[in-house]
């Protein structure tokens, strides 16, 4: 059974629990976006950022040519990270579509230091189409990279991104997050009586927001599955709070606590099978796992004071908190039996909402010296040191990149919300400017593949 | 009476009690009080009679406030929002089908989970406090939105206070 389009975003949420089968991702390429979309601005780049011309590709499919080539989302993709300037296409002295076509002399003259070309054909087997790409350096006369990548029908947007992932990985040493999604919650005429909470999915430089869910009582804390197929969440629709865990393909949902009291922060554990929550049932919030096959649940923490926002390590072995228990809100850790609760940060009044980076070395967090002001620190575990990141006065809920390049987070401005972006080092500012809404709790997903 | 009949007879008072309370004014006036309180037949109302459910809406009334306000990363109850306490906790006792929702609330600093938990503790504080005063624990749920309903929108103090609360929501009366 397809429900339709109107019912997917029915306010009632019965309808939206109960709708089995509709498909969220009708090729993530080529719909209409149903909401504005979010445009990434860069306020701060990087010093010297490395200049790459990227070629127009050449279409050599039968079917039409998208009006926003592969060529334009690549040079948008690696603009958007400050760490590389895209040549402006009037500068673009000719069009190559190999290596073997580049007349180097005239292209350094034009102060590229690596040059992208390629072009779009139809798949040699099935229906779909394939992107050939190369990247070539100017200075050393050389292609680093020449490949051909398949895409489904459909897909030709997720594999640009694709693409650009591969040439940042060929250019950094470390892969690029470009084709991944943000989730995000919007809040639509905020503060009036057709206030309405929705939780959004859109491919990680803001094309194609779809909504997952509507309703007109509050959405919270959107967490990925480490497939990118589920997003678990909080939910106010039945007057209480609820933790959801929806299926982005299928649209099927359940909910998987409803006991007195909150039900919220989930995570989801590396592996998928555990959610990480923070319940109440006992009295005061603590750290709880449920098995999400068999439903069992297991009490983690015992203690009087707030204990929520759990986040795994990578190994799945140690989950990192946000604990009250000796007076101010501070990150703790303890392992996944129960055992080895330790206490991480010292620095400040105030941490909490830890999001974990690439490997468990740093955390971003919400940290406030103990001013009135809240701020994206990053800690490093290593050398046991906050760094303030980010300079807004009521900075939340950020959210490491799958690459761990950049730290996604939530800022307001004017009373109103909306995200941002800053890179790890704290060199590269973003600013995902949403037209309309009042925008908060981005969740940046794993690596889609 | 089997107890589904005086379920229902229960429900039937509380419906009455609940149509009268919406509106002192325009409304006739009927029996408000529980049998075992003894029933008041009278045009006045005595602003201090706190089993009366009239005293809900009326203004001179310590019933008709219901909200309780919190100082920052604070749960405990200050002085003077005790008497508001007091005085539904004797309107629960006096009433035992009455229900009500502690809606608790967070200011909008710091992240959102934690103000879940924060306006949890609120709450809860004020259950206890209605609690002492003879409300029992059936009565009671505490419902927690963190910081995602604040009353008043801006970054700034005044807002703040506003928006750190419980507010005490009749379900039955």
């Amino acid at each position: 059974m397809r429900v339709s389009l109107k019912e997917k975003l029915s306010l009632d949420f019965v309808t939206t629990v109960k709708a089995i089968g509709w498909i969220l991702v009708m090729g993530w390429l080529g719909t209409a976006p149903a909401h504005a979309q979010l445009r990434i601005e860069i306020v701060d780049g990087v010093e010297g950022a490395t200049p790459v011309a990227v070629v127009p590709f050449v279409w050599a499919a039968s079917q039409q040519a998208p009006a926003t080539g592969v060529a334009d989302v690549v040079a948008a993709n690696l603009a958007r990270t400050g760490l590389f300037e895209a040549i402006p296409r009037s500068q673009l002295i000719e069009r190559p579509t190999e290596p073997q076509d580049v007349g180097f002399g005239a292209w350094r003259l034009v102060g590229a230091d690596y040059l992208i070309m390629g072009r779009v054909v139809d798949a040699p087997d099935g229906p779909g189409l394939e992107i050939e790409y190369h990247l070539v350096d100017v200075n050393a006369e050389t292609a680093v990279l020449s490949q051909a990548l398949p895409v489904r029908p459909g897909g030709l947007r997720f594999g640009a991104h694709r693409v650009s992932d591969a040439i940042y990985e060929a250019l950094m040493g470390v892969p690029g997050a470009f084709a991944t999604r943000i989730a995000y919650v919007v809040v639509q005429d905020s503060g009036t009586d057709d206030e309405v909470f929705e939780l959004i999915v859109a491919d990680a430089d803001g094309f194609n927001p779809q909504a997952v869910v509507r309703n007109s009582e509050p959405i919270m804390s959107p967490a990925w599955s480490p497939d990118g197929r589920q997003i678990a969440y909080v939910s106010f629709a039945t007057g209480r709070s609820n933790i959801i865990v929806q299926d982005l393909y299928t649209g099927q949902n359940r909910v998987v606590s409803s006991s007195r009291g909150i039900n919220g922060a989930p995570a989801f554990s590396p592996d998928g099978r555990f959610l990480a929550v923070s319940l109440s049932r006992g009295g005061s919030p603590d750290i709880w796992l449920i098995d999400l096959e068999t439903n069992d649940r297991r009490q983690l923490t015992r203690h009087w004071s707030i204990n929520t926002e759990p986040v795994w390590s990578k190994d799945g072995e140690v989950i990192y908190f946000t604990s009250d228990r000796a007076g101010r809100p501070q990150i703790y850790s303890i392992g996944r039996d129960g055992a080895g609760l330790a206490r991480l940060t010292f620095e400040g009044e105030y941490n909490s909402r830890a999001s974990v980076g690439l490997d468990d070395r740093f955390l971003a967090l919400v940290h406030s010296p103990g001013n009135n002001d809240f701020r994206i620190g990053i800690y490093d575990r290593e050398t046991e040191r906050l760094r303030v990141l980010s300079d807004g006065r009521m900075d939340e809920s950020p959210s490491f990149a799958p690459n761990g390049s950049m730290i996604l987070y939530a800022r307001r401005d004017n009373g109103r919300g909306e995200l941002a972006a800053v890179s790890a080092d704290g060199r590269v500012r973003q600013r995902l400017v949403n037209s309309e809404g009042d925008v908060r709790e981005p969740a940046w997903s794993p690596l889609l593949r | 009476m089997n107890t589904g009949l005086r379920f229902i007879a229960t429900v039937a008072l509380a419906l009455v009690v609940a149509a009268c309370a919406r509106d002192v004014r325009d409304e006739p006036v009927a029996p408000s009080a529980p049998a075992d309180g003894g029933i008041s037949q009278t045009d006045r109302i005595d602003a201090r009679d706190f089993s009366d459910a009239r005293n809900l809406e009326n203004p001179d009334s310590i019933l008709s406030q219901r909200v309780i306000y919190f100082e920052f990363d604070r749960s405990d109850v200050r002085a003077q929002f005790r008497p508001i306490i007091e005085a539904h906790a004797a309107y629960m006792d006096a009433n035992p089908s009455a229900r009500v929702s502690l809606e608790s609330h967070a200011d909008e600093r710091g992240s959102r989970e934690y103000n879940l938990g924060l306006g949890e503790r609120r709450g809860s504080a004020v259950r206890q406090l209605l609690s002492a005063g003879g409300a029992s624990s059936g009565q009671m749920e505490v419902v927690s939105y963190g910081e995602e309903r604040p009353v008043c929108r801006e970054s700034n103090n005044e807002c703040w206070q506003r928006n750190r609360r419980v507010e005490i929501v009749y379900t039955a009366r």
